[in-house]
């Protein structure tokens, strides 16, 4: 099953290499990991997605709580989450064709914004589910896209319930 | 007053109530020497191999219960150190290594002696801290000791770069820290307390597995106590020999590869099985898939990773073993209610016959000296009392099975990382912090050349160490699953060209008794123990080849799988 933790940890140098590190060590996956500081700068905090069945699930759970730099923790999956992931990607658009308007409607219906144009390209901001990115990735085709970078995903709990101090 | 960084550091040792320092200097740390050389309060202890520092920190925790510290330098000082520190870690015990760094502008510049110690300790330590401000060292300091020596302890690594030691600031010692990222567990969760307290009653084939938790937390007694109290059967992992008086009836022996017939036995029958401060390792559970099929497990441990990581269980406790047993004492006598007396009289009925297998036999009569006999004389001369370390192999598993340890904290070996070259510098440790005991080294041939070089560090402290080495004139536990798995084709396991460990002991200038004959281990002992008494003795005793430790349980095989005698 997929999950995605939220981790709220110290915003010490070092931080991120104990998370990683203790990921390569005990062999569990990471699909994504995305970390910046927090309002307090003093914390940073980090969305992991990762794979496994419930016990692994639970192991990784314990292990980063173990981590002397982890301070709080939550598997958002576990109950009602937003997840988002913001994707730049360069696509071919040549000058007066009719592919150039093709990915302008295309970023529209996305609901992408175009942040910068050549006279040969276009790249397009998006925001959305993992999906959705990839839907757009599909509807564009692999030949027309020069470039992409995405953020992998953050994520945050529907409702009250937040991950805070 | 302002002081430097270097008379920080020795300040905070004072102030934190270490005795010992063991170290090695070397360019980086050249500036805590010089503040060493100032003061009286920390002893150095001048080791040959860094690594020797680590496991002679190690040695003086695990026999004191106090941090074990450790100053190295920089590079290959820091490298060097890592065995020690992994085996600290896999043993959970509490450490604190200070490695010296090159200077902070120098940092990632590959200059002379550098080393990322932070990233090559991280995967082996409980936590690492890099000092990047004079300002930040006692505050440090004082975490890393918080955090080596509470919860599940550990070694932490304090990585201090050179200018650092020379920068000055006004010193204050923390008297308590506080970290919000870091609240260890200590109380057990009341309610599961009780639900374990009701299963234990209930029991109608009890079985108690305890380890090293019940070791660190010294909880022997209040284990004790229980244990009496309910009548149960009890055996230790190799971490945990001496929580329960291994001569009581009770004692089932210790458990696992190559433990007794009678404890894995009775783990694999038991219908409650009760888990406390134990960590269900693969030596000691054998195949998982056939492991307590039975059973319903109680899992009293501090470390919540450890909790349904191997084996699944029913009642896990958090919590530190002392709180918890002290709360589950309170429960039985507030109960009344008795464990099922009937029962429990046909379950140990059961037992004795397995213990009458005698599964510990070995051939008494032989001519050869049998390495069982050598430690089994080792506990009598020593009346059980000795301090003893072992290095890894054979001669472990025998000391382990053939030394009733009554007391705690007198077996000291490298049980998770399985370190040989631990048992020398471990038992230096055990001396120093118990100078009027016996401090006992079971070792090998194999073995003890890997850190053979602190019988030199010995002979500066006076250190008079027994060391036993049971020389068999092979790698033995190697050499024994060769005979086993591999058809008896011995790849590399014979070691040509053994030195002559007397002369060679004697060239360290301590005592050399080459034993041949096993008339002649007990008297070579006593000589030992009595005209030798202050100094260290080299025991050589040649054994034989051909022994191999039993019982034991294959690869793949289940507790109740054992190969016998």
């Amino acid at each position: 099953m997929r999950h995605i933790i939220s981790i709220l940890m110290e915003n010490e140098t070092g931080a991120l290499s104990r998370v990683a590190g203790l990921f390569s060590a005990r062999g569990y996956n990471i699909e994504s990991l995305t970390v910046a500081p927090t309002e307090d700068p003093s914390l940073s905090r980090m969305t992991l997605v990762t794979r496994g069945s419930d016990q692994i699930i639970e192991q990784i759970i314990k292990q980063l709580n173990k981590l002397i730099d982890v301070v709080k923790l939550i598997d958002l999956t576990e109950g009602p989450h937003i997840e988002r992931e913001m994707m730049l990607v360069k696509v071919k658009a040549a000058a007066a064709s009719e592919a150039r308007n093709e990915i302008n409607r295309l970023a529209g219906i996305f609901r992408g914004n175009i942040i910068d144009v050549t006279s040969s390209s276009y790249t397009i901001e998006l925001t959305g589910t993992g999906d959705k990115l990839d839907a757009f990735i599909q509807a564009v085709g692999n030949e027309e896209i020069l470039e992409t970078v995405r953020s992998g995903v953050s994520g945050i709990s529907r409702g009250d319930k937040s991950l805070s101090l | 007053m302002e002081l430097t960084g270097a008379e920080i550091l020795i300040r905070c040792l004072e102030d934190e109530g270490v005795e010992y320092l063991f170290g090695y200097p070397g360019g980086a740390v050249l500036h805590i020497y010089d503040a060493i050389y100032k003061q009286d309060k920390v002893e150095h202890i001048l080791v040959r191999h860094e690594q020797a520092a680590t496991h002679a920190a190690d040695g003086y925790a695990r026999s004191s219960g106090k941090p074990g510290v450790v100053l190295v330098t920089s590079g290959p000082g820091a490298t060097n150190a890592i065995t020690g520190i992994a085996t600290a870690y896999m043993d959970s015990i509490p450490m604190v290594v200070f490695t010296g760094q090159v200077p902070t502008h120098m940092i990632g510049n590959d200059a002379f002696q550098e080393v990322d110690s932070i990233g090559v300790t991280r995967p082996c330590v409980k936590h690492n801290f890099l000092v990047k401000d004079v300002n930040d060292l006692a505050v440090t300091i004082k975490k890393a000791f918080y955090i080596a020596t509470t919860g599940r302890p550990g070694p932490v690594v304090v990585d201090i770069p050179k200018d650092i030691t020379a920068e000055k600031c006004a010193y204050s010692y923390p008297k308590r820290i506080n970290m919000r990222s870091y609240n260890p567990v200590v109380k057990g969760n009341k309610r599961q307390i009780v639900k374990a307290v009701d299963l234990m009653l209930s029991a109608q084939r009890p079985m108690v597995y305890t380890g090293g938790g019940v070791i660190l937390d010294r909880a022997a007694k209040p284990l004790t106590n229980m244990i009496r109290t309910l009548g149960f059967p009890i055996t230790n992992t190799l971490m945990g020999l001496g929580a329960y008086p291994a001569t009581d009836k009770q004692f089932l022996g210790m458990l696992g590869m190559h433990g007794t017939y009678e404890a894995n036995m009775a783990m694999h029958n038991c219908d409650v099985l009760i888990a406390i401060g134990a960590r269900f390792d693969d030596r000691v559970t054998g195949n998982i898939e056939k492991f307590c099929p039975t059973a319903k497990i109680i899992h009293v441990d501090i470390d919540p990773a450890s909790i349904s990581k191997n084996v699944m269980v029913d009642v896990p406790i958090v919590g530190g073993v002392n709180n918890v047993l002290k709360e589950m004492m309170a429960l039985l006598a507030e109960s009344k209610q008795t464990p099922d007396k009937k029962a429990l009289a046909e379950w140990w009925q059961q037992i004795e016959d397995w213990r009458a297998v005698d599964c510990l036999k070995y051939d008494m009569e032989s001519d050869l000296i049998k390495p069982q006999y050598v430690v089994e004389s080792l506990y009598n001369v020593t009346k059980g009392d000795a301090f003893v370390t072992s290095d890894v192999g054979q001669h472990q598993m025998w000391a382990a099975q053939f030394y009733k340890f009554d007391k705690p904290y007198r077996w000291i070996n490298s049980g998770g990382l399985g370190t040989m070259g631990f048992g020398l510098p471990a038992a230096m440790g055990a001396q120093l912090a118990n100078p009027k005991a016996t401090v006992a080294c079971v070792t090998g041939e194999g073995s003890i050349q890997m850190n053979i070089q602190e019988l030199s560090t010995c002979l500066q402290y006076g250190l008079p160490i027994k060391i036993v080495c049971l020389n068999n004139r092979t790698l033995g536990m190697v050499r024994q699953w060769q005979e086993f798995f591999y058809q008896g084709r011995y790849s590399m396991s014979y070691m040509e060209a053994i030195p002559d460990f007397v002369k060679l002991a004697e060239s360290y200038g301590h005592v050399g008794i080459r034993v041949e004959k096993p008339e002649d281990v007990v008297p070579a002992m006593e000589d030992a123990m009595g005209k030798h008494k202050n100094r260290l003795v080299f025991l050589d005793v040649v054994t034989d080849q051909t022994e191999n430790v039993y019982p034991m349980i294959p690869n793949g095989a289940g507790l109740n799988e054992m190969i016998l005698v």
